[in-house]
């Protein structure tokens, strides 16, 4: 339990936290330092078991089906970075303290810090690669949010969005990366990967999992050439680019590739992608930092130099260098991040963090002068400290590398020539702040030295330096081991921490570093002339000129096929479906399956060839619009012909109901629209059009014949099996319709509700005045309602509901149901409209068709809902028999009640629409307003 | 009788597409319907072609396939609420814009499109 605790912690207190920001500056920092004393506390009995390279793994199952598990793991390796994350995390709480100003958002700020530390502590305690993914792109996100801290600076804008890009985009190539190694391995389980290096490494998609994995590590740790964010993210406050962007968050790529050493490393893509990355980076940032005149411009780039000599110590690939480029991670994390605070401290006491004013503060602030210069020495190889005795470890390691021919030289000469720089610009640090003369033009005037406690988190990490430097062996000998032991999978090489090995070629390289590095300081005005030849390429302005290239791209291609033109979407989507049938289609060859074809009866024949010619004559004729309109409907009474044809009585008693209604709903709109479609689109573009359409029908074509002469098999053995001893019902459409399938029809009907109901909203306040005739000199029948149509609807409307409430109670056993019997119930209620009008219809079915969709729902639902009291599933039915006077004997299903809810929703939703179109008349009850005025 | 099914299936489609790249509101709604058409004969004859085998327990020998039946049944309503739904907001676009064409406007005027995209971003 302990772990996930360790995880969890900070951000519990990333919620407590804000809390203490009423209490003022101290009572916040107070509080958000006690998830990391829990959390250290928490660790600390791992120990023993970790010193004999044990593991500590709790494991929680979250979603088996992908792999990924809440699986926590402690190596050393973990405690390592872990240890790091905590304390540097503790003493950044006490700096910032400090460094904010009271009216700043400490809240916001303490909350960020704490969810990034606890994500960080998940990436390094994770036992599950998805789940450290997830804590990975969190770092991501709550860097960006520490980055743009001072949100009002539009440098610090840009900066975090450039970082979130180039990290975030990293993250993406990660998780490729990671999914591929897990469908190699079989899992995302930590200790399987790890065990399985050899496989990994054997296998065909190594490459591509290693240089994804890589990108995720070098975007990460600011390698070349992603290194460019590292420098911008300064614009953060100083707290944050000592925690995130110098001791932990960087590293996180380099934890990454120590995390997967074992499963990665030793081969020669490892080799020659690491190390020449590390190196090209180790030159680079050492190079840029020496012409910075920015404080934190220098240490950025001194970092992006050290974690690039990281990355080549783990390139090189040997167990050795392994370990020192676990040594140097906490050398670096130490130096780099009090270096970092004394910046901040001179930053918050001058005003400035430019080098060219601040010049001599040796005399103003000692104190921090001293420990600033301590630090800057670590960070320059010299003896005693710790920052000396990796690199000596990493000179010897160069030195060893057993390139062929004149390929060993360019190690030793690089690490050297690194050196020379590191010297430098650490010189520079320490001879132009605290010495050089006196300052110059600085905004506050005189500084002097910074509260008492601000400083105790510098003093804290440089002490540290001075005891690593000095005491290896005791003070990080075990760590380091552990770590080691972690990292190699258990064979850690044997090496000495000691001050010194003795006069060997290491330190004469060191020396020469020495001596190079201060030469060239001192001849830094010849280097800054050299440099300022060059000119400066911003990068942000280069990012940002690259995204908006990007964004522009994106909207030319967007307008391209979103131009708001429907004509367009419909041939895109046309000719996308086309595209994407034709292969399969093609492929299949044989159209005529096994089957064969059947005879063809002359009633059938004539009634397609009607149907075809009358469908393709309604696209040919389309302009004129009635003819149109009136050849569509002889196409739709042939197709339910063809269903009553084909075995299929409830399909055509359905679609000829909904005919008559659609082609009324269709007349209606004619109305008020105009009755000619005029000619405006090319011959070229119609010869387009035809061509899409010929070739879609004939897919359709080849398409049902093919499927036609198949042979098949259907489920619906069980439902004609089980209709009636089941559902209680001969008719097994309508059983599968309200008893089997009931919970499709229950959404189906809810959208034939909503559509009405759209209908209505939509037309509620509009008014259309239909134009005086057809557009073709003909105007409207003055006789708009016909005496012989008047006299002949009224007598209907009683018989067309016996016959619809007949087609109702029987649809259980034959063909009809409530879909139909609504249906011929509507179009009953529809022909009163027609033949006398919407005003005298109206006065007489005072009907809220609305709350009959209520009503209808309400019924289906209930219907359904009844089973759920005598503890059935939901639209469970059941059946029985009754006898009634004069009918005899009937059957009673529950599912009646259903179809009843069923029948209720399609009158109600039909006549609302027809309605709704009806009273947009101006000779409608209802007065637009249009009209009134 | 299985290829004049296919070709019955293959006009409807055809005209419905062609009438659905149309640029006027009315066509569009024709070909939505004429495609439906063609969509619900597809469905149904999932279940293949048979003759006076109607899925009533007791009527005949053999039943033709119901499942396929039941679907295009409530297909048929549903395309019904589609299609009213459908010519009801090109009523609306002609009552808003006092035009039929799809997109709102024809195309001779495509400044006042330009001047309508600007708006909301003012």
């Amino acid at each position: 339990m302990s772990l996930p605790l360790v995880v969890l912690l900070p951000f519990l207190g990333a919620i407590a936290a804000p809390l203490f920001a009423q209490g003022g500056r101290t009572a916040i920092a107070i509080a958000s330092s006690v998830p990391a004393l829990i959390a250290l506390a928490a660790l600390f009995p791992h120990w023993d078991t970790l010193a004999d390279g044990g593991v500590v793994l709790h494991s929680y199952e979250w979603l088996p089906a992908i792999g990924l598990s809440l699986s926590f793991r402690l190596d050393g390796l973990a405690l390592m970075f872990a240890l790091l994350i905590l304390i540097i995390g503790l003493l950044i709480i006490l700096y910032a303290r400090y460094y904010l100003k009271p009216n700043e958002n400490v809240g916001k700020f303490y909350a960020l810090l704490l969810c990034f530390k606890g994500s960080m502590l998940g990436i390094v305690l994770s036992g599950n690669l998805l789940l450290m993914l997830i804590f990975w792109e969190l770092t991501s996100l709550t860097s960006f949010l520490l980055i743009s801290f001072w949100s009002h600076k539009q440098d610090a804008r840009r900066g975090a969005r450039m970082a979130l890009a180039v990290t975030g985009g990293g993250g993406l190539a990660l998780m490729a990366g990671i999914l591929i190694i897990g469908n190699i391995v079989g899992s995302f389980e930590l200790d399987d990967v790890l065990a399985a290096g050899d496989l990994i490494k054997s296998h065909a998609m190594y490459p591509v999992a290693l240089t994804l994995v890589l990108l995720g590590a070098f975007t990460k740790s600011a390698q070349f050439p992603f290194h460019f964010w590292l420098p911008h993210a300064m614009q953060a406050p100083t707290p944050v680019s000592a925690y995130l962007h110098s001791a932990t968050m960087v590293k996180a790529g380099v934890f990454l590739m120590a995390r997967l050493y074992p499963a990665l490393a030793g081969t020669e893509q490892w080799f020659y992608m690491v190390s020449f990355t590390g190196m090209a980076t180790l030159l680079i940032g050492a190079y840029v930092a020496m012409f910075k005149h920015d404080l934190k411009g220098l240490l950025a780039h001194s970092t992006v130099s050290h974690l690039g000599l990281i990355t080549l110590l783990f390139g090189m690939g040997t167990n050795l260098a392994a370990v020192a480029a676990l040594f140097h991670v906490i050398n670096h994390a130490t130096f780099k991040a009090s270096l970092f605070m004394a910046a901040g401290i001179i930053d918050h006491e001058t005003g400035t963090r430019d080098m060219r004013r601040i010049n001599g503060l040796w005399r103003y602030m000692p104190h921090t002068a001293t420990l600033a210069m301590v630090a800057a020495s670590s960070m320059a190889g010299v003896p005693l400290l710790n920052g000396f005795l990796s690199k000596e470890m990493f000179f010897a390691e160069a030195l060893e590398l057993n390139l062929p021919g004149f390929w060993a030289w360019i190690p030793p000469i690089v690490a050297t020539l690194a050196g020379i720089f590191a010297v430098a610009y650490s010189a520079r640090f320490i001879h132009d702040v605290f010495f050089n003369g006196k300052p110059v033009n600085l905004p506050i005037y005189p500084p002097h030295e910074p509260p008492r406690y601000m400083k105790i988190p510098v003093e804290i990490l440089v002490f540290a330096c001075v005891m690593v430097g000095m005491f290896p062996a005791i003070s990080v000998g075990p760590l380091l081991f552990s770590a080691a032991q972690a990292t190699l999978g258990g064979e850690v090489p044997d090496y000495q921490l000691a001050v010194m090995h003795g006069i060997n070629l290491p330190l004469m390289m060191s020396l020469a570093a020495f001596v190079g590095g201060l030469l060239m300081y001192s001849q830094r005005q010849r280097f800054f002339d050299f440099h300022a030849r060059f000119k400066e390429v911003d990068e942000k302005a280069v990012f940002e000129a690259v995204v908006s290239r990007f964004v522009d791209l994106a909207q030319r291609f967007t307008a391209l096929v979103e131009n708001g033109s429907l004509q367009r979407y419909a041939v895109l989507l046309v000719a996308s479906v086309i595209a994407v049938a034709a292969t399969p289609l093609i492929d299949l060859g044989v159209f005529v399956g096994e089957n064969g074809l059947s005879p063809v009866d002359w009633p059938t024949g004539i009634s397609a060839v009607v149907l075809i010619v009358s469908a393709l004559a309604t696209a040919f004729l389309h302009r004129e619009r009635f003819t149109a309109l009136v050849l569509l409907s002889v196409v739709g009474l042939i197709v339910a012909l063809a269903f009553a044809r084909f075995s299929a009585p409830d399909l055509a008693m359905t679609q000829l109901s909904v005919e008559v209604v659609t082609i009324v709903l269709l007349m209606l709109a004619l109305y008020y629209m105009p009755s000619w479609t005029p000619l405006e689109t090319s011959p070229g573009r119609r010869t387009r059009d035809v061509a899409l359409a010929l070739v879609a029908g004939a897919g359709m074509t080849l398409i049902t014949l093919a499927m036609l002469t198949q042979p098949f098999s259907s489920i619906s053995e069980f439902f004609l099996a089980n209709s009636k001893p089941g559902g209680g019902g001969t008719n097994v459409v309508n059983v599968i319709l309200v008893d089997f399938r009931g919970f499709d029809t229950l959404g189906e009907i809810t959208v034939l509700a909503i559509a009405a109901l759209g209908i209505y909203a939509m037309l509620k306040n509009t008014a259309l005045t239909p134009p005086p005739g057809d557009g073709q000199g003909h105007t409207w029948t003055r006789d708009a309602h016909p005496l012989m149509l008047k006299q002949i609807a009224r007598p209907m409307l009683p018989l067309a509901l016996m016959i619809s409430a007949y087609i109702f109670l029987r649809g259980h056993n034959m063909p009809g149901g409530g879909f139909i019997a609504g249906l011929i119930t509507s179009v009953a209620l529809v022909i009163q409209y027609i033949a006398s009008g919407m005003d005298w219809t109206q006065d007489r079915i005072r009907i809220k068709y609305h709350n009959v969709i209520g009503l209808g729902l309400l019924f289906a639902t209930i219907a359904g809902a009844g089973s759920l009291a005598f503890s059935y599933p939901f639209l469970t039915s059941t059946f029985g028999y009754i006898t009634w006077p004069v009918v005899g004997k009937f059957e009673v299903a529950s599912a009646l009640v259903f179809d009843l809810g069923v029948y209720l929703a399609v009158i109600g939703a039909t006549m609302l629409a027809l309605v709704s179109i009806g009273r947009l008349s101006p000779h409608s009850a209802i007065k637009s307003p249009r009209e009134d005025s | 009788m299985e290829l004049i099914f296919a070709l019955v299936i293959g006009a409807l489609t055809a005209s419905g597409v062609y009438l659905l790249l149309r640029a006027r509101t009315f066509p569009v709604v024709m070909g939505l319907t004429l495609l439906s058409y063609g969509v619900n004969l597809f469905l149904f004859a999932s279940g293949r072609l048979s003759t006076g085998q109607q899925p009533i327990i007791g009527s005949t020998e053999i039943y033709a396939d119901p499942l396929p039946q039941a679907l295009v049944l409530t297909a048929i309503v549903i395309g019904f609420a589609m299609t009213a739904f459908v010519v009801v907001l090109s009523l609306r676009n002609l009552a808003d814009n006092e035009d039929d064409h799809v997109d709102g406007c024809p195309p001779e005027h495509p400044a006042d499109r330009a001047q309508e995209e600007e708006e909301p971003g003012k």
